[in-house]
């Protein structure tokens, strides 16, 4: 069972933010995403080669942890939690829109077209990242299958495959560190990917929309949080 | 899942943005469908946009630090393979290269006695197997072919082995292909001194073939009876024929 004592951050009455299996999805992908982009830097450069050898054990771990990568999530979608988050992820308001415009200028203005737009439980940029990555994921699992499966494939396309590869893999690994930067500036928010649960007060501040969905205080103790989440859309 | 909703849909619970009824367009579905569409163009035509990248880098990343350059993807071009641990640096005023096997007169060459020898220089691309390429690298040694006959093959040896001072990796040649002109073992590329990451002192160029026949840190040449499989050919599934273009799964013509 997930429920915290009382003296979890967020208190009695904190949200559910993450279940267990999206926690457990999370972090093992992002021990696999860790794993490939040292064993792929280490193929890539002849730098870190230089220091690593043993080219074909650095190959093998590579290829192990990019056959692995979609994993945890495709076991993860038996939770209800983590398809619950992906159909948010997936679906974008007319808000969201706004929202995304917004994010590009600077921070009053920002602040100012912000105002009154609807946050669901992922903002548009959450949203953003998360097809990213999704993408950026099954396009760096299928060029690595041609890059290491290549007899059927025209060498072209080995070439091409290798070059999509490389470039993708830079634009991951600055996406991610953004992620982490996030991460980092948001302790309770980070908190919250370890624990699961997360305070209303920042709901209130970074989900509002998400946090209208949820059961009162008072309701709470006899609702569950993630049964109730899907029948309350009412803002 | 559902089509493209319009603002008449009943709230789903999804989302939860926006006014009643806006349950949203799935726009995450659509990044990732154009994803997949931009990564297959990349894979198609990402040859052409490496090349392209790497031919405006290069007057860039040749006058950088060869680490950075190796850094960025398509930098110096070459990606750095090593089988064992780090570069086995030799000194060149010691290294020492070994005819041997089936031959009449066995015989050793410094680098010295390799420069003294007749030159043969070929602007060749480096194809790797899995696809990456750098084009017109420049390289300079002696052929194969004089350091053989040097030797007096036995007329049992039908193959060469050649063995690299890294003690692990092989590769292996027929002796016709190994009378190839555009066959050499080379101590220069690109115009100067052959740099430990590429296989210094001196290595195999086998410029018909695949990279992985041409073996780095080359320290001893062996006449055999047979062709012996080499590293890349036991480790994984690799042609020990390997003209670019005409092995490993394809026939088609080489790239550039």
């Amino acid at each position: 069972m997930t429920t915290p004592p009382p003296a979890e951050p967020g208190g009695p009455a904190a949200l559910t933010r993450f279940d267990r299996a999206e926690r457990v999805a999370h972090w093992v992908t992002a021990g696999l995403v860790v794993t490939l982009a040292a064993t792929g830097a280490a193929l890539s450069s002849g730098t870190l080669m230089a220091l690593v050898g043993r080219r074909r054990a650095v190959e093998l771990v590579h290829l192990a942890a990019g056959l692995a990568l979609p994993l945890p999530v495709l076991v993860g979608l038996a939770g209800r939690g983590l398809r619950a988050d992906l159909g948010r992820l997936n679906r974008w308001s007319s808000d969201d829109v706004a929202w995304l415009r917004a994010a590009l200028h600077a921070a009053a203005e920002r602040r100012r077209r912000h105002a009154g737009l609807v946050v669901g439980k992922f903002n548009a940029g959450q949203k953003l990242n998360a097809a990213f990555t999704a993408g950026a994921g099954l396009v760096m699992l299928g060029t690595g299958v041609i890059m290491y499966w290549f007899h059927p494939w025209p060498l072209a396309w080995r070439s091409g495959a290798t070059t999509t590869h490389d470039w993708l893999a830079l634009a991951v690994v600055v996406v991610a560190a953004g992620h982490v930067r996030f991460a980092l500036r948001d302790p309770e928010a980070l908190r919250s990917m370890r624990t699961g649960r997360i305070g209303r007060d920042w709901a209130a501040r970074h989900a509002p929309g998400w946090l209208a969905e949820q059961p009162r205080p008072g309701e709470a103790a006899t609702a569950q949080p993630a049964a109730a989440e899907p029948a309350a859309a009412e803002p | 899942m559902a089509g493209p909703s319009t603002p008449q849909t009943p709230p789903a619970g999804v989302g939860g943005a926006g006014p009643a009824g806006d349950r949203g367009r799935p726009v995450g579905r659509r990044v990732v469908l154009g994803m997949l569409g931009l990564g297959a163009a990349g894979v198609v035509a990402g040859r052409r946009i490496g090349d392209g990248v790497a031919a405006v880098a290069r007057p860039l990343t040749s006058r950088a630090p060869a680490g950075l350059a190796s850094l960025v993807p398509g930098g110096d071009g070459f990606r750095i393979y090593t089988v064992t641990d780090g570069f086995p640096a030799d000194d060149p005023a010691t290294w020492r290269l070994t005819v041997d096997g089936l031959v009449a007169t066995p015989a050793t060459y410094t680098l010295a006695d390799l420069q003294a020898m007749p030159r043969t220089r070929l602007v060749r691309d480096f194809q790797c197997v899995t696809g990456w390429r750098v084009p017109g690298v420049a390289w300079e040694g002696v052929t194969l072919q004089a350091l053989i006959d040097r030797s007096s093959p036995h007329p049992a040896a039908t193959a060469v082995r050649f063995e690299s001072f890294d003690g692990t990796y092989t590769e292996s040649l027929t002796l016709a292909q190994a009378a190839r002109p555009d066959v050499i073992v080379a101590d220069r590329m690109q115009g100067r001194p052959l740099s430990d990451e590429h296989g210094g002192p001196a290595r195999l160029y086998v410029a018909p073939m695949y990279g992985y026949k041409s073996c780095k840190w080359l320290s001893r040449i062996t006449l055999t009876p047979r062709v012996e499989p080499g590293y890349w050919e036991t480790e994984g599934n690799y042609d020990v024929d390997a003209w670019v273009g005409a092995s490993n799964g394809r026939d088609d013509p080489a790239t550039g």
